[in-house]
């Protein structure tokens, strides 16, 4: 019988959640790394059982990252540690904040995208993973800056069916993207306001926020950006304006339904300056034209006032059908649909800072 | 020469849930110490040391009273039977 896993990674730990396939109840375990801020987990149903990944980081002990192959019963680690910088990068590794599965037809490749700004590649499932050079070694690296949240490479896009072909998002620097298996990466931002700087249109140092993209339209990207929404139908040459139906540019994170291209979701909050859900109500926004036109998405949120932003990994989707469509929020509450947004549910409340949140339908 | 390092709870997971473990240092110093350890208990060196081989920002050690870091650092030299003891600071939010 088909089952479900949740993955909330908070700023104090990991819980799990599991249900049946019709996702309306969950039951949530937890916590598991307490203290560690679990800033990326990830669900690879790519090979015969799923695995799990958690990137936690310690305050004290510093960075891991572990996998499970019994849905989070256990959590492991090889000895000699999963992700490190070599000696010559002068570099050690703060925080890993993206763990994503490769394409399909490669179970073995697993990407990381880790702060100070770098791309780790595994091609032993995620079990250990290496570090990028081509994109470590590139001459705009010591001009990329540091957000608030620090300096990262927060968002790892791999083509579905092309294993050459990877996109990445930094904040700051903006997207960049291989056609070479990754060692060649050139910017790829035109179009994406940076207002921050004198010339707001650079080659590169915007802070993307986010990357999503269907993989039956691998060309089609969508990016939320710090202030502005976004559009790509080149892969990513070209940057088109989305938010004319939005109540505001501004926010973190951006999903694209798992079977229907056209359907984006993001959360959106009043501006840089004043980081709260627009009108003080949690609401998801949804798109079904690739983001002509937006409706606020509200059966089943709270009808109180919310303050509580959404982080750029704390809203996500399975690949459940109907689509499962799951919201985490810095006050500690988990909302899932299983209606692609329709109605909503409360999972979880209480809980610390929601980082991340993903979603799966087993077998 | 032999010396001992004390373990908080929370890091005896990474040495097979031993309070103490004994080692045999290369170099005498403090940060000899942390270098052998990834021989035998690589799991907990990562946690005390980065990869660059820097003490982590918020880790203490002591040698006797004395925090390392007031002393010369992973510099520090050390004596046969000398015991070190790995304490968190008070840090995490």
């Amino acid at each position: 019988m088909s089952e479900a896993v949740l993955l909330i990674g908070t700023k104090k730990g990991l819980w799990v959640g599991r249900s049946d396939a019709a996702r309306r109840e969950w039951v949530l375990e937890g916590p598991s790394f307490e203290m560690q801020g679990v800033y990326s987990v990830g669900i690879d149903t790519r090979g015969e059982r799923p695995r799990l990944f958690a990137g936690g980081t310690s305050e004290h002990w510093g960075p891991a990252v572990f996998h499970s192959d019994d849905l989070g019963q256990t959590w492991a680690e090889p000895p000699e540690g999963s992700i490190g910088f070599p000696e010559e990068a002068d570099a050690s590794l703060e925080r890993v904040w993206q763990i994503q599965p490769g394409p399909p037809d490669r179970p073995e490749v697993v990407y990381a995208g880790a702060q100070p700004s770098s791309l780790w590649k595994s091609t032993d499932g995620g079990v250990t993973f290496e570090l990028v050079r081509g994109l470590w070694d590139h001459p705009h690296r010591k001009d990329w800056g540091a957000g608030f949240g620090g300096q990262a490479v927060h968002t790892v896009l791999p083509h579905p069916t092309d294993p050459g072909k990877v996109s990445v998002a930094m904040s700051t620097g903006g997207v960049y993207r291989t056609a070479d298996g990754g060692e060649t990466w050139e910017p790829a931002n035109q179009g994406i306001k940076a207002y921050f700087f004198p010339d707001p249109y650079p080659e590169f140092g915007q802070c993307v926020h986010k990357l999503a993209a269907h993989p039956d339209v691998p060309e089609r990207m969508f990016a939320q950006n710090h202030h502005g929404v976004y559009r790509s139908d080149d892969g990513g040459t070209i940057w088109k304006s989305i938010a004319d139906g939005l109540p505001s540019d501004f926010g973190f994170p951006i999903v694209v339904h798992p079977h229907e291209p056209d359907t984006v979701y993001v959360f959106p909050l009043i501006a840089d300056g004043n980081r709260i859900p627009t009108d003080a109500k949690c609401r998801v926004y949804r798109s079904r034209d690739a983001g002509s036109t937006w409706e606020a998405l509200s059966n089943g949120l709270p009808d109180v006032p919310s303050y509580a932003p959404v982080l750029r990994d704390a809203l996500c989707t399975d690949q459940g059908d109907p689509a499962g469509v799951y919201v985490g929020t810095r006050d500690g509450c988990v909302y899932a649909s299983a209606d692609a947004g329709d109605h909503w549910t409360e999972v979880a409340r209480h809980l610390p800072d929601v980082l991340t949140v993903r979603a799966a339908v087993l077998g | 020469m032999k010396v001992g390092v004390r373990l908080p709870t929370v890091l005896r997971p990474f040495a097979g849930d031993a309070e103490r473990v004994e080692v045999e240092p290369a170099e005498a110093t403090v940060g000899g110490v942390f270098a052998t350890l990834e021989g035998d208990h690589p799991a907990l060196r990562r946690r005390l040391v980065d990869e660059q081989g820097a003490l982590r920002r918020h880790v203490n050690v002591f040698l006797g009273n004395d925090n390392v870091r007031d002393l010369n650092g992973l510099s520090t030299p050390l004596s046969d039977g000398d015991e070190l003891l790995i304490l968190p600071s008070v840090a995490g939010g």
